[in-house]
């Protein structure tokens, strides 16, 4: 028989393959890399690519990856995948959204707070409203 | 028939509410069905990923990530929040808020700092009153948030970390304990803590491309991107779950109510035929 690591493949959404295999190749940072069983401890990013799985039984399996991370431990490999498309400066336009959203509420805050408050004045003349029927109601009744 | 009327389109208004509520309550348990289904989903990349963090903590890597070291003195506190971004969620949002302000006013009395990032357009506008220090956020992010929605927000608060700007960083955010209950819960990100099981069988370490730093960097972002978006899909979760409940009670409610009034209503009809009754006949004894 011959020898078969564990691999698992997951995303932030899901699991996306969970089993044995002989061989893993995954698109390493440097370079693709080939993965056997008992394989020293490797911690590395990969990038955008496809990671092949040569599963026991000759059978080959490829999953499409937009990057990630990748950790091999002598019985154990870990791919774990980006969903999103990563890359420094994409995700410095993520941080500067987030930056500016923050401003906008900030400047945008009279909006707001005018909407609150008109909202807060509402629901006092509804209670009002409501108490002057009940009254209304209580002294038809008598 | 005076009185008739008015009770009739009260009753009419109060049905009008109910179908409402009704096809809320039915559209919240589907959704949460499916909220359900993607925090399950994501639960696999969270073991994995922890696991490599306890692997990790166990090598002996020469470098040592800013993210896992405890800082003794603490001035400046990051914190991410998460809510929900619709309201008509029974008491969701204002138990987490209101636990949230416990904890802000201990953190004020020790005359600590704060910066915050919020998801989720309700803390937004909750916060944003308060006028305290918001320095992202991200709301309108929809039932089926992408992590990519969450990159900001997390990046902001890491780079304050790693520029000593806060000391410490918690996630507030519900936790789904299930479809009745939720909890609201406030947890450190940052500093990591240390797993307790530190004994060493041998003295290893991994093999780092392109280098430890650039490797170890990634994978710890990744952990801490990781959790907040568990955390927004639990809180996400909560929000359909907490609606449901919320809204099945407002139909309810509407039952009774309209089972009141229907009570009132024909009690003051009965009044008036009696009414009408009695006038005729008096009306043909006295003729």
């Amino acid at each position: 028989m011959t020898m078969t690591i564990h691999v698992d493949i997951v995303s932030a959404e899901k699991e996306i393959f969970s089993g044995l295999a002989e061989m893993v190749f995954a698109p390493a940072i440097m370079g693709e890399v080939g993965i056997a069983p008992h394989h020293t401890p490797l911690l590395t990013p990969l990038s955008p690519g496809e990671v092949r799985l040569k599963l026991p039984g000759g059978k080959e399996e490829a999953f499409y990856i937009s990057g990630g991370m990748l950790e091999v431990q002598p019985h154990v490999v870990t791919i774990l995948s980006d969903t999103a498309m990563r890359a420094e400066d994409l995700d410095e336009a993520a941080v500067l959204k987030a930056k500016e959203e923050a401003d906008r509420q900030l400047h945008d805050r009279t909006a707001d707070f005018e909407y609150a408050k008109v909202l807060a004045e509402q629901s006092e003349l509804a209670a009002q409203l409501q108490s002057i029927q009940r009254l209304r109601k209580r002294a038809g009744r008598s | 028939m005076a009185i008739g009327k008015e009770i009739r389109s009260k009753i009419a208004s109060v049905k009008n509410t109910q179908k409402i509520t009704r096809a809320m309550e039915m559209v919240a348990a589907s959704k949460m069905r499916k909220a359900q289904n993607r925090m399950t989903a994501a639960r696999p990349y969270a073991r994995k990923i922890r696991n490599v963090i306890a692997h990790l903590a166990h090598a002996h890597s020469e470098y040592t990530s800013p993210f896992m070291i405890a800082r003794p003195d603490k001035k400046r506190i990051g914190m991410i929040i998460v809510s929900t971004d619709r309201g008509l969620c029974g008491g969701l949002n204002s138990n987490l808020f209101r636990e949230l302000l416990r904890r802000i006013s201990q953190w004020k009395k020790q005359s600590l700092e704060l910066e915050l990032c919020i998801i989720g357009s309700k803390a937004v506008s909750f916060f944003g009153r308060l006028g305290l220090n918001v320095v992202g956020q991200a709301s309108r992010i929809g039932d089926t948030p992408g992590i990519e929605t969450l990159i900001g927000t997390v990046k902001i608060m890491l780079e304050k970390y790693r520029d000593g700007e806060i000391d410490e960083l918690y996630l507030a955010s519900n936790e789904f304990v299930n479809s009745m209950t939720q909890k609201p819960a406030i947890e450190v990100l940052l500093p990591l803590q240390a797993s307790d099981e530190t004994e060493l069988t041998h003295h290893w370490d991994y093999i780092y491309e392109p280098e430890a730093k650039a490797a170890i960097d990634q994978l710890l972002t990744r952990y801490i991107e990781s959790l907040v978006y568990q955390g927004v899909m639990e809180n996400i979760a909560c929000e359909q779950s907490a609606r449901m409940v919320a809204m099945k009670s407002a139909s309810d409610n509407a039952t009774t109510l309209i089972e009141e009034l229907q009570l009132v209503y024909n009690k003051a009809r009965q009044a008036s035929i009696t009414q009408e009754l009695s006038e005729i006949v008096s009306g043909a004894a006295a003729v």
